[in-house]
This record gives structure tokens, sequence and C-alpha cells, in this order.
């Protein structure tokens, strides 16, 4: 055994030697990549590596972690969507809808009855439907107003009252603005569960948007159903831009279901814009339904409208109305004095 | 008139959190919120550093952008403040800052969060200077007896700087200089979009 190791010994010290060595040559690598200085981390790498979203981040000794979060360079960003973009586009949406419904009224005035009123009257929306319609109207109606608050109201409302009022008024908006999207869900949800039915396209939908509604050309009065396709494409649009604001809006009324910060600076620019676009639209459906066509209002407002009026702007849904009635051998019911 | 800020020299600072308490005891901050805190990067690995971190009083403060009630304002010496009065607590400023700077005291329904507190560079608020409704709303105003912010005076390695701008920028580089090695003015390239050269 002893002479096995004396005839290894060689080629176990020339092991040993090249071990050594190589130690030797790596021990100041070592020793230098443990140095604190050559290792320093530098703001400027660390920023350069964030290339596009990420915060610079450690450890934190506090029970908060977001505290631990040290740098995030890009929420100036969202602030500078939020404070600046977002306050463009709403102002420019409720300024240029206003200006167009203000141009078109001086082309087109108001839209009268062709054949005047009949003094006959149709039930168009029933409580039920109508219920709907208000609880959703005057639930969006207050969370536009309360919500612009947030976008333009420094600017708009804040030198008018000066700052003390303006704090308080703010409050109680952001307080209305919460609460109010819930019946506002609610709205949405009766609206859709209503009228879902009647807003499906139909081919008649296509000859209407052809010649625009008649909206451009006095006399011109294409046959629609209970809904024209410019109150289906209202529908649609309420439902999603609906859908979007509220879905987005839990996610600001409960934070924490936002993954990250940044997703919720996401959905609050989502918001915004869906409210820019609703407010637009919803411009248009209030003009349409008030000033800008005689005998509409009746509709959602008893519910029950001129036969005249009827018969020029959904005669197909006369038809059917009509039609029902003949089959079930009774009158709908409706006053014969002219709704006033 | 000076322009103020702070400077944390990332290479000195040993995560002692005296600032942090100091700052704490000091304005009496409620419970959960920390005005001033201490963030240790490649913590146990090579290139440790500890960064104490509160309100930068930002160039051009992205929170005094967002807010939607325009209850921020700067101070002649470029501090930037903000009055509890006129917040309503959206949390729009937190989304805003690059530094987390603030925080907020509640928890309710729908994201209620009271009123916003920061870091006020020990410069109170808009009430009376040294008032005591000053003092329960924003905490101590050391600015206006001539004091610097009692966070960096209580630094325990002197690694947090606060002062004119100018001033702590010539410190922290002729500390460079001296030693040989900085890592540079953390988060000022953020906050008022230059740097300190060496």
């Amino acid at each position: 055994m002893l002479r096995t190791l004396a005839a290894r010994l060689p080629a176990l010290a020339l092991a040993l030697l090249l071990a050594v060595g190589l130690v030797a040559l790596a021990a100041p690598e070592a020793a230098a990549q443990v140095n604190p200085r050559d290792a320093s981390v530098q703001e400027e790498q660390l920023l350069r590596a964030l290339q596009g979203g990420g915060a610079v981040a450690g450890r934190v000794s506090i029970p908060d972690a977001g505290a631990a979060n040290l740098i995030k360079p890009d929420n100036k960003g969202w602030a500078s969507i939020q404070g600046t973009t977002l306050r463009v586009i709403s102002v420019a949406a409720v300024l240029v809808t206003l200006a167009i419904l203000a141009v078109f009224y001086a082309y087109r005035g108001r839209i009268r009855i062709d054949a005047g009123f009949s003094g006959r009257l149709i039930e168009r929306f029933n409580g039920f439907e109508r219920f709907g319609h208000w609880l959703l109207a005057v639930s969006f109606v207050v969370l536009a107003v309360t919500g612009l608050n947030f976008v333009v109201g420094r600017w708009t409302l804040l030198p008018i009252v000066g700052e003390e009022m303006f704090g308080t008024l703010s409050g109680w908006f952001k307080i209305a603005h919460n609460y109010m999207a819930w019946p506002f869900m609610l709205g949405l949800v009766w609206v859709f569960v209503t009228w879902v039915g009647r807003n499906l396209p139909r081919k008649v939908d296509l000859d209407w948007l052809k010649v625009g509604g008649g909206l451009f050309t006095p006399g011109l009065h294409p046959p629609a159903g209970k809904f024209n396709a410019g109150q289906k494409l209202l529908f649609w649009m309420v439902i999603i831009g609906g859908v979007g604001l509220s879905y987005s809006g839990i996610i600001m009324l409960f934070p924490w279901l936002a993954a990250t910060p940044a997703d919720w600076q996401f959905w609050q620019v989502v918001h915004a814009l869906f409210a820019a676009f609703m407010s637009v639209v919803i411009f248009g459906h209030i003009y349409i339904g008030s000033l800008g066509m005689q005998g509409a209002f009746d509709a959602m407002g008893s519910g029950k409208v001129d036969e005249n009026w009827a018969k020029e702007h959904h005669s197909l849904w006369v038809e059917e109305v009509r039609a029902a009635e003949r089959a079930s051998g009774t009158k709908a019911p409706a006053s014969p004095t002219p709704a006033e | 008139m000076a322009r103020m800020k702070f400077l944390c020299d990332a290479d000195r600072c040993i995560e002692c959190n005296a600032c942090v308490t100091a700052c704490k005891n000091e304005h009496e901050v409620p419970w959960g919120i920390n005005r001033r805190r201490v963030v240790t990067i490649n913590d146990g690995l090579p290139g440790e550093r500890s960064v104490s971190m509160a309100c930068m009083h930002c160039v051009d403060a992205p929170c005094a952008a967002v807010c939607p009630v325009d209850c921020f304002y700067t101070t002649a010496d470029a501090v930037v403040l903000h009055n509890k009065d006129t917040c309503i607590g959206c949390g729009y400023c937190f989304f805003a800052c690059p530094f987390g700077a603030p925080q907020y005291p509640q928890v309710g329904n729908f994201g209620t969060r009271g009123k916003m507190d920061k870091c006020t560079y020990c410069a109170g608020g808009p009430e009376e200077d040294m008032s005591q409704a000053e003092y329960v709303k924003y905490g101590a105003n050391r600015l206006a007896e001539g004091k610097l912010p009692l966070c960096a005076e209580m630094c325990s390695t002197k690694s947090l700087l606060a002062g004119d701008g100018d001033i702590i920028a010539e410190i922290y580089r002729e500390r460079v200089v001296t030693r040989g090695y900085g890592s540079g003015a953390w988060g000022w390239r953020t906050a008022y979009g230059d740097t300190v050269t060496v």
C-alpha cells in the first residue's frame, strides 16, 4: 500500500500545486467581487435597467410592504396623463358636442310632427321601463357632474367659489359619486334586461342608417320598429360604456382589487375616457329626447306618445301594436285627450 | 431664496432609522403612517445600499398636477405642502408620486382614506406658523424657527442632508471626491430633473 501511495505522490503533489495555483488566481477576483465599492449600484444604472415600467425596490423594516418601492419614475407619466391629457379630452368632448348640437339645432330646428298632433295616444313605455330608464338617467347625470368636477373642477368651480367651499363641495361630490354608482349599475342591469330583445339589429336598421334616419331631410320618415337604428346604437353604447365605467369604477372603489398600482392607473384612465365618451353620447340623447324632437319626451314622461308621432318615427312598431290589438280584440288603453 | 432639497448619501446610510423615529416623534405622526422610511437595496448582497426616502419636494410636483381640488402649494423655499382642509382623500397624489410619499390614515368604505399626510420638510402647513392648529394637523414647523428638518439633523452618520440644494450638492460632491466613490444623489433626476455631477 505504501508503494502505491509513493507512486501516486508526484501526481498528488501536482494536483495540490494546481489547486493552490487556481485558488490564488481566483481569490483576488472573488475578493474584488465582494468589494462593495466595486459592486456599488448607481441610481443611473438601476433606472436604465428599469426600461419602462417597474420600480427601484428594496427591503423595509415597517409593515407597509408598499413602502419598499423606492423610486417609480413611471408614476410621473400617469400624472401628466391625468393632469393634462384627460383634462383636455374631457373639456373638448363636452364643448365640441355642445357646439355640434347647437349647429344642428340651428340647421334643422325642432323636428316637428309633420301631420300634427292627432290627439290619440299609444302606450310606448310602461312603468317598469320608465322606472329603469329614469333610475339610470338621474344617477348618470349625478355621476357625470360629480365626476367632471374631479377632472376640471379646480379650473372651473374653484375660482368661482374659493378654496374652502370648493374643498367641502368636492368632498360631498366624491361621496355622491361613490354612492350613486350603485343605483347606476342597478339601472344598467334593469335597462339591459328590459330592452335587449328589442335592440337586436335587423335589416330595416341598415336602411334607416343609409338615409341618416331622416335627421337631415325634413319630411323623410324611414320605417323603424320600437327602437330605430340610432336608438339601438345608443343602447349598445350605453351598455358597453356603462359596463366599462362600472368595472373600472369598482376597481377604484375597492383599490385593493387592482393587482398593482399600475393597474389602478390603467383603469382610472379607462374610466375617464369612457366617461368622456358617454357624456358625448348622452348629450345627444338628452337633446333629441327633449328640445330636438317634438313629442319625443312623452315617451319617457308619461309613457304615452301621440299616434302621428309614432307613425312618422316608428311605423313598424305602430303596426305591431295595432296587430296585437286586433288579435286580442281589445283596444290598447289610451286617453283621447292630447298629451300636453 | 434657498431651494430646499433632500440628499441621502446611500454609501453612508447604515439603516439605523433614526430619521424615521425622529420624524414620527417630532410631528406625532398617526399610527400606520411613515412620512420617512429607509429602503435597503440588494439587502445582504454585494452592493447593499440603504436610502432614506420621504417627499422629495419635486420641481413640477406630480402630486400637485393631479390633485382634483388643487390642495398643494409650493412655498418660496420650494417646499411642496398641502392643505388638509381642502384634501378630499381621493388618493390620486399617491399614484402620481414616484417616491410613495403621500400616505393616508384611514381604511374606510369605498376606498375612503382620510386626509393625505406626508413629509412637510418640517415646514408645517397653511395654518399660522407654530400655532397649535398647525401642529395638530401638520406637525412641527422648524423652518419658521430657522432650523432644518429634524431627520437630517438626527442622522447618525450625516448621510441624510437637508438644506439648500446647491449647498448639499457641494457637500456631497466633496465627499465623493475625497473618498473616491459615490452611488449618486438618489431620486434627484426624477424629482428635480438634474443630478449631482462629480
